[in-house]
Parts: C-alpha cells; structure tokens; sequence
C-alpha cells in the first residue's frame, strides 16, 4: 500500500508508549517514536537502557511482554506480524551479538533468505548463477573473502568478522527498514567505513535506519537526522546530531531525569 | 499374538516341514532349539535390562500371520518397486516382497565377477550344507526371543557373497517390501553377508513399506568380513507408519578389516536394531554411523555393542537422533575392552536433539574396559534447538519450519556425510527435509 506523495513501498514507523516486560522486569516504560521514510535515526543511550530490547522488540523477538497504543510498520500492527514477515516486509536487524549457527553455511542463510524476501516480493527466486554473481558483488563491498561463504555462519569468525557478516546481509537484502545495533562496536576503522559505505549505497527516500551505537564516531560517518538518547527504557531527549557530542563529552550523567519527569520524555533538543 | 491367535509355539508345529532346509538334521535341530529357549523364557519384558524402555506388551496384542504360510506372495506393481530406487544408480537389486525373494522385481544381471546375490531359502534348499558355519557359529550377545523367533522361522533373506579380492563398484540395493496386505503379516528374514580376504563392497539392506498397514518384520543379518577386506553396510529403515521392526545385526571382523555401518531408522511405529560388533583381528576398525529421526508416536530403539577382542583395533560410533511429536527413542550403546585388546583406541559419540516437550530419549553410553593401555571415549548429550538461533533465521525471513529443517538438517549433517554412497546421501538428505515437513 503505497500513500500519494510517497516513494513506492517506503513505510513509516509509528510507536507510541511502547512498554516490554520480562516477567516483573520492566525494561521500556513507554517509547515514542516515529521514522519516516529516508530517516537516520541514532539512539544512544547508557548499557541496559534497553537499547537492544528496543530493537529485538522491532524484530519481534517473543521474550517479552509487549503493550503498546501504536506500534506499527506501513499502516500494519508490528505485533500481529512473526519475525518472518516483518522481515519480509522489508525490517532487517543487524544483532549486536550475531549468534554462531553450526551446520549452515552462510551461503545458505543467504539464499534462504534472499529467496524468502523475493518470494515475498513476488519476484522470481535467483538461480544458483545470478545469486552468487550478487552475493560476491556484495562480499567485495564488506571486503570479505569468498570462504567466508562456505563455512558455518559466525562460527569461529572473529567479532569484527561477525559485524561484517550482518552488513553483507544488510548489503544482501537491501531492507527498507534496517536496525544497527552497535554495529560498529568491535569494527576497525576500515570496515568502519565499509559499513558507512554500505548505509550510504542504500540511503534513499524509501529507506530509514535506526543506528544504534555508543560512539558518535559513527555518526560522522553516518551523519543521523535525529539523535535519541535512551535512559531507563525510556527515551529522555532527542534533537540533532550535536547531541551525539555532547554525550561524547560529557557521559549519561547529566541527563539523570528528576522524580517528577517520569514517564515523559524530556523536550527535545 | 492375540490370545486367540495361533502361538508362536503352535505356528511353529503347523509350519516347520514348510520352513526351508528341513532336510538338513543341523537346521532342524537349530531351529528346534531356538523355539524350544523362545517356548522357555517367551518374549522379552521391560524386566529385561535390555528391554527397559522398549515395551512391547501392546504389540503382543495384534495378531501377524507368518508370511510363509501364505501360498504365495502378494502382487507388487514394478512401479512401487521403481518409486523405492535410488536415482540413477542403477544397482543390481534384489528384491523381497513379505520375506520373500521376488526373482521378477529384482535385477542381478549385472554382478560383477566373484560376487554373488542369492536367495537365502533357494541356498537353503539347494546346497544348504555350505551355509553351516555362517549360522551356527554367531550368537547375539544377549540372546532374546525376537531372535529365538527368527532362528526357528527364517525362511528367506539375502544370500551375499563377495568372493577373495572381488570388488564391487555399485552397492548392491537389497529392498525388503512390506506388501501392506489386509491380513497383517510376520516375516521372518536372514542375510548373510561375508567378504573373503581383500574383497571390497557397499551393500544396502532397505526396508519400505506400501502404505501404513501394521506389519512385523523380523530380521537377523550376519557379516563375516575376512582378513583385509571392507564392508560398507547401509541399513535403512522407512517403512509405514504400521509397521514393526525387530533386527539383529551381527558383524564378526578379521585383521585388518574395516566395516562401516550406516543406520538410519526412520519409519514405522517401532524399530528395534540389536547392533553387536566383535573385532577379532588384529588392525580391524570399524565406524558405526546412526541417524534415527522419530515423530508421532513412533519408538526407535538402537543397541550397540563393539567388542574389542584383539590388540590394535579401532572403533567409532557416533549415533545422532531426532525426536518429535510424542517420538520415544533408545540409545546404549556398549563397548567392551577384553584383557588382551591393548591399544584399543574406541570412542562413541550419542547426540539427541529434541524438537518437541513430549519427544523423550533415554541413552546409556558404557564402557567396560580390561585392558590398561587403551584410549577410549564415550558421551552423550540431549538439547533441543537454540531459540536464539531460531529467532536470528526468522529475522531473516525465513519461516519457522523452514528454520527447523534447516537446523535439523545441520545436526544431522556430519552422519550424512559419512555415507560414502552420494545416491543414499541424497536419499537422506531428502528424508529428514520430508520428515520434518509432516
Ligand atoms: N530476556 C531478558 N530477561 C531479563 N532481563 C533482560 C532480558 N533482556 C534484557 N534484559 C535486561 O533489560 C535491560 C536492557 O537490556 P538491553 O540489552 O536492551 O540494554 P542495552 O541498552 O542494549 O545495553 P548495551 O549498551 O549494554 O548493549 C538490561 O538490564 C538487561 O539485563
Ligand atoms: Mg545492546
């Protein structure tokens, strides 16, 4: 469903006091949050503020108990989607902890997948020949070698090589919504930059990132729209990309809400 | 079985001047033995430590006629025949319809030199005396009563003989078809594999049903490999959801042989596999390959047992099963190190992977070792499939049973990939993939 004045098939993100619990643990207390098409979205934010969480949630990860008044994607109920479909539907996580899948190739997570989204798309499955003519087009964009296809995803790949993986599946599915959390953690500078590339080349007005990350180093290279800053599962401030330095500078602290602003975010900016 | 069935006792009164080879005093006394133990100690029982968690109390309550006191076999149709081979391997086969050989369907023409494929109840009848030693000299360890049964009433089976230095290229396909006929049916099966010094050869005992019918099929195979030579042995089992499965296997190896089993159980409502190995020259080695996937109700029992006798012998046994639905399966395996066997170098692997709360799997890995200067390993593990990884290939798109096929898939992978035959890799690979999507 496309609305008028819009890219074909870009999507909004609508989320209004999202809550998700495990068990009695509350881990976010009500996020708002809206992602427009062609928007860069960075969110900060100290360990276990529910960054992660935020995106698992996205993701559809079924660990938690999930309330919300909004939480949509295009017009559709994120929490009536399965993971599958989200990311059929164009939502791509790059896991902060990519796990180690022994037996399957990473090749073959590729083409499952890929074939998947097409399907999906109503597009013809790639054969074997176009398919890994594409996946070596996009090793070379996240400078990995072509053995890393054959063996067992993540395993006994380094942590940066891990990272690299989940951008050549970003680079591979071309989603339309892609996730980064703490991508760039555990990144050298070179690959650093392969990731910015790779956002770079998919950046256009149909697509929005949420680029999750705890240096603002990244965001020279992937200059944000907006810079939220989560705090306690909630989002306490938002604004440009200035913000981003600010943290640099001068750590979580100064943002430590007071009693009385509980449950609201603070004003942006 | 029923109780208003005939007994085994009294089958055995009706059919014994039917069974093949009476004229021979040696076979009739064995047969009389072994019915006179069966008449004695009856079927095995949950008492029985190797029949723990194997009950078969409800299946003694349906009643199988032995196949061979039907007049003749039921009619197979070459296509259901054809539908069982492996693609384009083009094996001489060798065909068994309700324990019995069916020289039609099966296809021996072309053997190679110094190989020979023969019905066991033709061999039986006709140069009988030769076959003496191959069935009098191998017991089971633990003699029960399916194999008290199956000495009183064998009356077919496979006849393999691989001549001295003799190679075959092929495998020979040996397909054991349940017919699926209205009146349930017992048959009662002996193979005799043996390997003469330097022979070489890869030989397929496939058991398939047509349809789901109950069934009993009650099978021993014994495998004499001489000094030198090798055997592949692939035992595949994927009959109906009716069917009954009660096999011995016994294997005697001489020096420097090497004997591979593959063994995967995948059909029926109940197999029992009763693997007994004996390494009995020096150098042998020999791999046990398992792969047992169950689902619904069905009930997948593997005992193994190796015995090292000799010095200098290697075994490895790495079992991997997959349990679904309300699946039950059995694993021991035991490996036994005589006093003499020095440098024994065995190990022993049982891996389960549970993809249901129902699914249960009870495995007992033991080591019984003598000898002090040995190197020997044994383990199991039971796990189910990482949610984190399942959720991972769901944000990839992939739907959640195309992801737990691909897992089960990589869990069963490295058995899959001993299987040296490519035509019954393909087979299994296509097998668990159809399993998993019922
Ligand atoms: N499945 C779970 N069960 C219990 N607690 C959880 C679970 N998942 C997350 N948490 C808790 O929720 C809080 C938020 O975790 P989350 O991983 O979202 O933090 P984060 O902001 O991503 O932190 P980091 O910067 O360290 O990656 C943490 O206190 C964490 O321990
Ligand atoms: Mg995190």
């Amino acid at each position: 469903m496309s609305v008028p004045g819009q890219a074909a098939g870009a999507k909004t993100l609508r989320i209004r006091n999202l809550r998700a619990a495990v068990g009695d643990k509350r881990i976010l207390n009500g996020i708002d949050l809206e992602i427009r098409p062609g928007e860069v979205h960075a969110i900060m934010g100290p360990n276990g503020s529910g960054k992660s969480t935020l995106a698992q949630v996205l993701a559809g990860r079924d660990l938690y108990g999930i309330t919300a008044d909004e939480f949509s994607y295009g017009g559709r109920d994120l929490l009536a989607m399965a993971p599958e479909e989200r990311a059929r539907e164009g939502i791509f996580l790059a896991f902060q902890y990519p796990v180690e899948i022994p037996g399957v190739s990473t090749v073959t997570l590729l083409k499952e997948s890929l074939n998947a989204v097409r399907r999906h798309r109503g597009e013809a499955e790639l054969d074997a020949m176009d398919f890994l003519t594409l996946v070596k087009r996009k090793l070379a964009l996240v400078d990995m070698r072509e053995e890393f296809l054959y063996r067992s995803v993540n395993e006994s790949f380094s942590g940066g090589e891990k990272k690299r993986n989940e951008i050549l599946q970003m680079a591979v599915l071309e989603p339309r919504l892609a996730i980064l959390d703490e991508t760039d953690s555990g990144l050298d500078i070179d690959a650093l930059k392969l990731l910015a590339d790779g956002v770079a080349k998919l950046r256009g007005p149909e697509r929005s990132f949420i680029v999750i990350t705890h240096y603002q180093r990244l965001l020279e290279y992937i200059v944000p729209d907006y810079v939220h800053i989560l705090a306690a599962g909630q989002i306490v401030k938002s604004g440009g990309r200035e913000l981003a330095l600010e943290i640099e500078h001068q750590g979580y602290a100064w943002l430590e809400r007071e009693p009385g602003a509980a449950g609201r975010p603070l004003a942006a900016g | 079985m029923a109780a208003s069935a005939a007994t085994p006792l009294e089958e055995y009164r009706s059919l014994r001047g039917a069974l093949p080879g009476q004229g021979l005093a040696w076979l009739r006394d064995l047969r009389d033995g072994a019915l006179q133990r069966f008449s004695e100690r009856g079927y095995p029982t949950p008492r029985d430590e190797a029949w723990k968690y194997t009950n078969i109390a409800p299946l003694l309550k349906q009643s199988f006629v032995p196949a061979l006191s039907l007049e003749r076999s039921r009619e197979v149709a070459p296509a259901d025949i054809a539908a069982r081979l492996f693609a384009g391997a083009g094996m001489p086969l060798a065909v068994f319809v309700d324990g019995r050989f069916d020289a039609a369907l099966s296809d021996l023409s072309g053997l190679p030199r110094g190989i020979e494929v023969r019905s066991l109840r033709e061999m039986l009848e006709r140069d009988g005396a030769a076959l003496e030693t191959l069935l009098t000299s191998q017991a089971p360890r633990e003699p029960h009563g399916f194999i008290e049964l199956n000495t009183a009433f064998m009356s077919d089976g496979a006849y393999v003989r691989i001549g001295s230095e003799a190679v075959a290229e092929r495998p020979l396909h040996l397909l054991f078809v349940s017919s699926g006929a209205e009146q349930p049916l017992a048959s009662y099966l002996r193979n005799l594999i043996s390997v003469g010094q330097g022979g070489r050869a890869a030989v397929i005992e496939h058991y398939v049903s047509l349809g789901d019918a109950p069934s009993l099929c009650n099978v021993a195979t014994h495998c004499v490999i001489e000094r030198g030579a090798a055997l592949d042995h692939y035992k595949l089992n994927e009959e109906g959801a009716g069917a009954h499965h009660f096999a011995g296997l016994y294997v005697e190896q001489a020096r420097d042989s090497r004997y591979v089993s593959h063994n995967v159980a995948a059909g029926g409502r109940m197999i029992r596999n009763d693997l007994r190995c004996v390494l009995a020259g020096e150098g042998a080695e020999c791999d046990l390959n398992g792969l047992y996937l169950a689902g619904g109700r069905q009930h997948i029992d593997n005992q193994t047992s190796v015995e090292h006798r000799v010095p200098h012998c290697t075994s490895r046994e790495w079992y991997k099963g997959v349990l679904d639905g309300r699946a039950r399966g059995v694993f021991s395996g035991h490996v036994v190190v005589r006093q003499d066997a020095q440098k024994t170098d065995a190990q022993q692997m049982n891996n389960n992977l549970l993809l249901s709360d129902e699914a249960e799997i009870d495995t007992r890995p033991q080591l019984e070792i003598y000898a002090d200067d040995v190197k020997c390993s044994h383990g199991s593990t039971v796990g189910q499939l990482n949610p984190d990884i399942l959720f991972y290939l769901r944000a990839r798109g992939i739907d959640e049973a195309r992801a737990r096929r691909l897992l089960v898939t990589a869990f069963a992978q490295d058995v899959v990939a001993r299987m040296t035959a490519a035509p019954v890799r393909a087979w299994a690979e296509h097998l668990i993939m159809a399993r998993l999507a019922r």
